[in-house]
């Protein structure tokens, strides 16, 4: 059974990537990740200034899902060289730098910058609030993703390109095609959905201090479901299914619906890092049940 | 017809509401109010909550003023008339010694493992600081197991030190230091480790403080080949072991900690060296 899988020009030994955002602050922590059985990692998104984030309570886990409200915390594309630089000393999985901007034009900045330092791919995290459009998604506007895509493709040569959909766009699958045509090289989707509120009823405020977050986890992971499923009737190119995969029955799942490859987040809290070996032994499991000598005849057949 | 079996839906309701009937509820969280707040010094307060949150001595909660932010703490007191000591420091600590009887905080917890005291028969307890709150439920743990206890305590001055009378109390022998001197003997906790070490056959040294002073206190065990046990202080943000920003090495503090022995602490090049702040920024300690 061989959970080998390319994307994008990659060559992965299993199809699961940690996704942006979870534990991938650091080299070491990247290592154990592949130590586990990841097949690639992501690094958290990197954006234009260095920002500490939102006050805590930040990451609260419910009881199915987690919601979140991190607020892009980060270091700083001018000071994250060193990291990468380890990255590659110590990493043998391939590794892909998560990347952000405030603005349009950060991300031609920024991916100038990280292009230069020879990652995998490149993520482009479009689900943050656009601070020259009222902020409003980046991602919820096909024109403006095809630009930040196109844009990025210029300065970054032939570092494929991944854009991250959010669920929140109501047309996810014509955002994915304006991507594509942009020239992205994969699609990872999705980012977290809602945003939703908690509120403590004793003291009557919003848990979260920012109040709002994304939600993730189980509880997302049929929109997941669907939004893989409606971008791979629309696209070519290769899909990272993210959202509420903590199993291999649920990777599978993905896979059906149409994704190459399959993020993985929450499941972390669930299961540790070890929830990559987990995941990898429950899909052969499965495939072997199902007689699958590999993952190619899996992908999208739920569709037809 | 089939008729439906009542059962079923019964445990389908089980299934939703497994926390006080309320679905999807954030997981060990505890709304609680302080049923006592107690000055122990200028600097240092203890407050009491009204629900018993079972923790091992060593794990550690988070400590919600709503609105305002959430930190990490570790328990003082533990059971029925469980607490946290605090040390004022900043904008948090400012705002929680605003609080009084009554108000309403939340926790989240508790994280982490705690210490494992079995077989300490010998057990040398070194605190710096704040770091004496959470070692005191330690001692009372060890006194149950009935092993000797050996204290060593450091704070800045006379106005920082706490838990003295209670560290009299469980312990066979008790040291103080203070930087200045206007308490116990001038200098720092470890002084009293290599004596300890020397004339009492310690087995396992534990400790909680600054983590210079937990790094020697490491130094000294591996040079004596003792185990240690030594609770780290990172930036935490989740306290759940997904967002990373607790990392030390390829260790999270939140949930593979933040209490760490000998065979971990060897392999952690940034101990004692490096930690990161609110950013994921490393900068040195």
């Amino acid at each position: 059974m061989s959970l080998q899988t390319n994307i994008a020009g990659l060559k992965l030994k299993s199809p699961l990537i940690l996704a942006s955002g979870v534990v991938g602050i650091s080299a070491p922590l990247l290592k154990r990740c592949e130590e586990n059985g990841a097949g690639a990692v992501t690094l958290k998104s990197i954006g234009p200034n260095p920002r500490a984030g939102h006050k805590n309570p930040t990451v609260l886990a419910l009881q199915y899902g987690i919601i979140n409200a991190v607020g892009l915390s980060n270091v700083g594309y001018k000071n994250i060289d060193s990291e990468i630089e380890e990255i590659k000393k110590i990493l043998k999985i391939p590794f892909i730098v998560s990347i952000f901007g405030e603005k349009i034009k950060d991300y031609k900045t920024i991916a100038a910058h990280i292009a230069a330092l020879k990652p995998n791919a490149i993520e482009l995290n479009v689900s943050c609030p656009n601070v020259e459009k009222f902020g409003s998604a980046f991602g919820l506007d096909a024109e403006l993703c095809s630009k930040i895509v196109s844009d990025v493709k210029n300065v970054s040569g032939s570092i494929p390109i991944i854009p991250k959909l959010t669920p929140q766009a109501n047309n996810i699958a014509d955002i994915a095609k304006a991507c594509e045509d942009a020239g992205a090289d994969a699609i990872c989707a999705i980012n977290t959905a809602g945003p939703g509120m908690v509120i403590d009823i004793e003291t009557a405020k919003p848990m979260l201090t920012f109040k709002k977050g994304g939600l993730s986890g189980p509880m997302i992971k049929p929109i997941a479901i669907r939004c893989v499923y409606d971008i791979y009737e629309k696209v070519r190119i290769p899909i990272i299914g993210t959202g509420g995969i903590v199993s291999g029955k649920d990777a599978i799942e993905i896979m059906q619906a149409g994704a190459s490859c399959v993020g993985i987040g929450s499941a972390v809290y669930y299961n540790g890092f070890e929830a990559f070996g987990k995941i990898n032994k429950e899909m052969q499991a499965w495939m072997k049940e199902h007689n699958y000598k590999n993952l190619d005849k899996l992908r999208g057949i739920a569709h037809g | 017809m089939v008729k439906e079996k009542k059962s079923n839906e019964k445990d389908f309701g089980k299934e939703l509401n497994p926390q006080a009937g309320y679905s999807n509820s954030i997981k060990d969280f505890h709304s609680v109010k302080l049923t006592k707040i107690i000055e122990e010094n200028p600097n240092i307060k203890t407050f009491y909550f009204d629900k018993q949150i079972d923790a091992k001595p060593g794990q550690f909660i988070m400590l919600w003023l709503p609105g305002v932010n959430e930190k990490p703490f570790a328990f003082s007191n533990l059971g029925k008339n469980c607490s946290i000591t605090v040390q004022k420091r900043g904008p948090f600590t400012e705002e929680l010694f605003k609080s009084r009887k009554g108000t309403i905080l939340g926790i989240r917890g508790p994280f982490g493992k705690g210490f494992e005291t079995k077989g300490a028969k010998n057990a040398a307890i070194i605190a710096g600081g704040c770091g004496i709150a959470p070692l005191k439920p330690l001692a009372e743990e060890l006194k149950k197991n009935k092993s000797k206890i050996y204290v060593s305590l450091g704070v800045r001055n006379k106005e920082y030190l706490f838990f003295k009378k209670e560290f009299k109390k469980l312990s066979n022998e008790l040291k103080i230091f203070s930087e200045d001197g206007s308490v116990g003997k001038k200098g720092y906790p470890t002084e009293a480790l290599e004596e300890f070490i020397k004339s009492k056959r310690i087995d396992c040294v534990f400790a909680c403080g600054p983590e210079i002073l937990l790094k020697k206190v490491f130094d000294i065990c591996e040079k004596r080949k003792i185990n240690c046990q030594l609770s780290l202080e990172r930036y935490v943000k989740c306290a759940i072991g997904i967002c990373g920003q607790c990392a030390i090495d390829d260790q999270l503090v939140c949930r593979d900690g933040p209490i760490f022995s000998n065979e971990k602490l060897r392999r952690l090049k940034e101990l004692g060296k490096f930690s990161r702040n609110a950013e994921g920024k490393k900068s040195c300690l």
